[in-house]
């Protein structure tokens, strides 16, 4: 134990499971994917194991499909913010879309989420690039997906310098002179980018974690400077990011044994192929935690974002097998070592851009 | 049965009520500061619990303002985290619809109103000052005169989307292979928006979240009287809020509505103690610990215009005139006196007439409704203000954060209980039934 190269481990909520019949075969009530208790189950049993963070996909317009797939969603964010006070250790990192939200709300939004978690806020930054969400906004044209990403970046760019316009300890409550804060420690952020230009400071203090981790998926522009990349394409990843906290997205289907992964998979395909993009793995508990630090090793990868194809059944039985099986080979954590979820993931003090040094 | 009172709690956020320098005041930023006022407000039955809003902080002569309370956490995040720790109280929060699009604030607070089961509320107001807009890439987006108009339309167009799943769209059938059915397009063309394309959350469990309204001119008035399910008021004295219910409540039927289907709740403050002497000698100190000297020239230099700092806070109120022409030293405060000229000469007549100090005319100029003295008195003039129509119910403030609540549950809510006005527990689940079943 302790040389062996530890993972980080999130888990994805989306629906009843990633795959799109997965509503249809999990024991799950489909109305309750519009109720805070589903997304607190699912997160106790990840925090449960330790693991390093559940995520909550989001964009601003309707999925698409059909009647057969899982189609509303209530906001990312604040369905994280429900969880935050009723959960301890597990890290909540919801999607935002950045591209029609003011980057002034998202900011607050992520360090309030930050505060009601007590430290374990992370945000997956996502630019919108439909025209559906373009049509609920009414306010521009569709952006290229160069200009998407590039706003994207000065997003994500902006609510880190909104974050800290607050230096800590701004808040002094100094009685002799009347100041409730020591105005010094404020600073305007004063950004001018090319989509937007922001004032500041922020109406929100700096949040526990100084930063919130920002994730951004491998494949924008904007990763190659991100603390977490959430890659599909896992080739080259450690070249392409070095030095980004890398997690590649798995697809799970468990059971018992090999053959009984195998039935419920051709059981989900007989409704729906899988989703492309990402690692898929079917099989055993026990297997895929063997899987797991050999192909982190050969790919250089610091984790994986597990995506159970079926709620609860695969997550039960990766946190309930799995996990302790990677306990067992020294490659995972017992417990929670820290509170943050930067402490998660080894990130470090996040350093305030407007401090004096 | 006598009418029965309404109640809230305001989180008393960023500006001077708060008396921060109190050893009792703790953070307005930590989370467990909003968990135990709203615990102590479900406690108290209350109705619900109120957030304002921040969008800039505010300035005088240039800089931060540093002398009140300042910095507050995101409103909707705050209301969804609340959601979880409370089971019956409403949660309200003010949202602008200047900052924001109709779909975003629709999708936010039907999302409250699902993680909470039913009980959402959102303060529709508006943001004029392009000074606030520097924060937002709309900032110079919306003319003064187009307030009313872009806010009627946004509501309007966020009651649309609300509307557009039906009530049974999540059929949920495994069986068959249908998850859901009846997601009607909306499509929503005005002056405003020009927006068409499908909502993301199912309806709500109040199928409408409450909307509440706090504008105060006829416009706003008006604008309530249309569309609002309670109105948060500044009219807090007995005769004038008499008045003001009466206008309100007379505007009603115009818009097809019943006198009932509208609440006024006004801002009020309440001082207890166990004497009434007591009650008012502690009142007088909490006034003289929100306006410090400091506080007392700004608020001066607000109508003057003019920096006062030579003057003393102690001493008689300046010579010279205001500048009606220059730039407002204070930006971020609402601004209710038009008129810098006038004010000056009122202000001056009254700090003759009553021999006052700037602070002291401050103070006189500043006071809100207030409830002073023994549990049973404040429980006495609730009631009083309740049953004679001078409101339906108050949205309380309390001076310290986040215990200042905690007298009032404990020892005027059980008189007013006992006067058979006030639930003894909550006899619906959602905020709609709290405020309007009988």
């Amino acid at each position: 134990m302790g040389s062996a190269q530890q993972l980080h481990l999130g888990v994805a909520l989306d629906g009843a499971g990633q795959h799109p019949a997965a509503w249809r075969v999990s024991g799950i009530r489909p109305a309750a994917l519009f109720t805070a208790a589903h997304y607190l189950a699912h997160a106790r049993l990840a925090e449960a194991a330790s693991l390093d963070f559940v995520t909550l996909d989001d964009t601003l317009a309707l999925q698409p499909g059909g009647e057969e797939v899982v189609r509303g969603r209530l906001d990312a964010l604040l369905t994280f913010a429900a969880l935050a006070p009723v959960t301890s250790g597990i890290g909540l990192v919801p999607t935002v879309t950045t591209t029609h939200t003011e980057p002034f709300h998202l900011s607050t939004a992520v360090a309030s989420l930050d505060f009601a978690s007590r430290g374990r806020a992370g945000v997956l930054a996502v630019p919108s690039r439909t025209e559906a969400e373009v049509a609920h906004f009414g306010r521009r044209t569709l952006p290229s997906e160069v200009d998407a990403e590039a706003e994207n970046a000065e997003v994500v760019d902006v609510i880190a310098r909104l974050w800290d316009s607050w230096e800590d300890g701004a808040i002094i409550r100094d009685e002799p002179t009347g100041r409730f804060i020591d105005r010094e420690k404020l600073h305007y952020v004063d950004f001018e980018g090319r989509f937007f230009s922001v004032k500041g400071p922020s109406i929100t203090p700096r949040p526990p974690q100084g930063h919130p981790v920002v994730a951004v998926y491998g494949d924008s522009p904007y990763a190659q400077g991100a603390e977490v990349v959430l890659i599909d394409e896992i080739r080259d990843a450690r070249v392409r990011f070095p030095g980004a906290k890398l997690l590649a997205g798995l697809s799970v289907v468990l059971a018992e044994t090999e053959q009984a992964a195998i039935d419920r998979r051709h059981a989900l395909e007989a409704y729906a192929p899988f989703p492309t993009g990402g690692l898929s793995f079917t099989g055993t508990p026990a297997d895929l935690a063997a899987e797991l630090p050999r192909l982190a090793a050969a790919s250089g990868l610091d984790g994986f974002h597990i995506r159970p194809a079926v709620l609860p059944d695969d997550l039960e039985l990766f946190t309930a097998e799995t996990v302790p099986a990677l306990q067992a080979a020294g490659v995972f954590r017992q417990a929670y070592t820290g509170t943050t979820l930067r402490d998660h993931l080894g990130l470090g003090v996040a350093a305030n851009q407007y401090a004096e040094a | 049965m006598p009418k029965q009172v309404k109640l809230a709690a305001h989180f008393p956020g960023v500006n001077n009520t708060t008396v921060w320098s109190d050893p009792r005041s703790g953070s307005q930023i930590d989370f467990s500061s909003f968990e135990h006022l709203a615990r102590t407000a479900e406690r108290g039955k209350f109705d619900f619990l109120f957030l304002a809003e921040g969008l800039r902080l505010r300035e005088h002569a240039g800089e931060i303002l540093d002398s009140d309370v300042v910095g507050r956490p995101n409103t909707t995040t705050v209301l969804a985290a609340l959601s979880a720790v409370t089971t019956r109280l409403g949660l309200a929060g003010t949202l602008s619809s200047t900052f924001n699009e109709p779909y975003e604030v629709a999708r936010q607070v039907a999302s409250i109103d699902h993680l909470s089961g039913g009980r959402a509320a959102w303060n529709v107001v508006t943001s004029p000052d392009a000074w606030t807009g520097q924060n937002f890439r709309r900032g110079g987006f919306l003319k003064r005169e187009d307030r009313y108009q872009r806010a009627e339309e946004f509501l309007a167009t966020v009651r649309e989307l609300w509307d557009s799943w039906a009530p049974d769209a999540v059929v949920g059938d495994k069986e068959n292979g249908v998850f859901a059915r009846g997601i009607d397009r909306f499509v929503h063309k005005g002056q405003q928006f020009d927006i068409r394309g499908e909502f993301t959350v199912p309806r709500t469990p109040q199928g409408q979240p409450i909307v509440i309204q706090a504008g105060d001119s006829d416009e706003g008035r008006e604008f309530a009287a249309k569309t609002a399910d309670v109105i948060f008021s500044r009219h807090g004295s007995l005769e004038s809020g008499k008045e003001f219910f009466a206008d309100i409540k007379r505007r009603l039927p115009v818009h097809g509505r019943e006198p009932g289907e509208l609440l006024i709740m006004p801002a009020a403050t309440f001082v207890l103690g166990d004497t009434e002497e007591e009650a008012h000698e502690y009142a007088r100190e909490i006034r003289y610990q929100q306006v410090r000297p400091a506080t007392a020239i700004q608020f001066l230099e607000q109508v003057w215009s003019r920096d006062l700092s030579a003057y003393d806070a102690d001493g008689p109120l300046p010579e010279i005139d205001p500048d009606p022409d220059a730039e407002p030293l204070t930006w971020g405060r609402v601004r209710h006196e038009k008129d810098q000229l006038a004010v000056a000469a009122k202000w001056r007549a009254i700090a003759e007439e009553k021999k006052l100090s700037i602070r002291e005319l401050v103070i006189e100029v500043t006071a809100r409704q207030q409830f002073v003295g023994t549990a049973r008195q404040v429980a006495d003039s609730v009631d009083e203000y309740v049953q004679s129509d001078a409101a339906d119910g108050f949205v309380l403030v309390p001076h310290l954060t986040p215990g200042g609540l905690d007298v009032f549950v404990d020892e005027v809510v059980p008189h007013l209980q006992e006067r058979g006005v006030f639930r003894t527990d909550y006899t619906g689940d959602t905020l709609r039934e709290h405020l309007f079943s009988r």
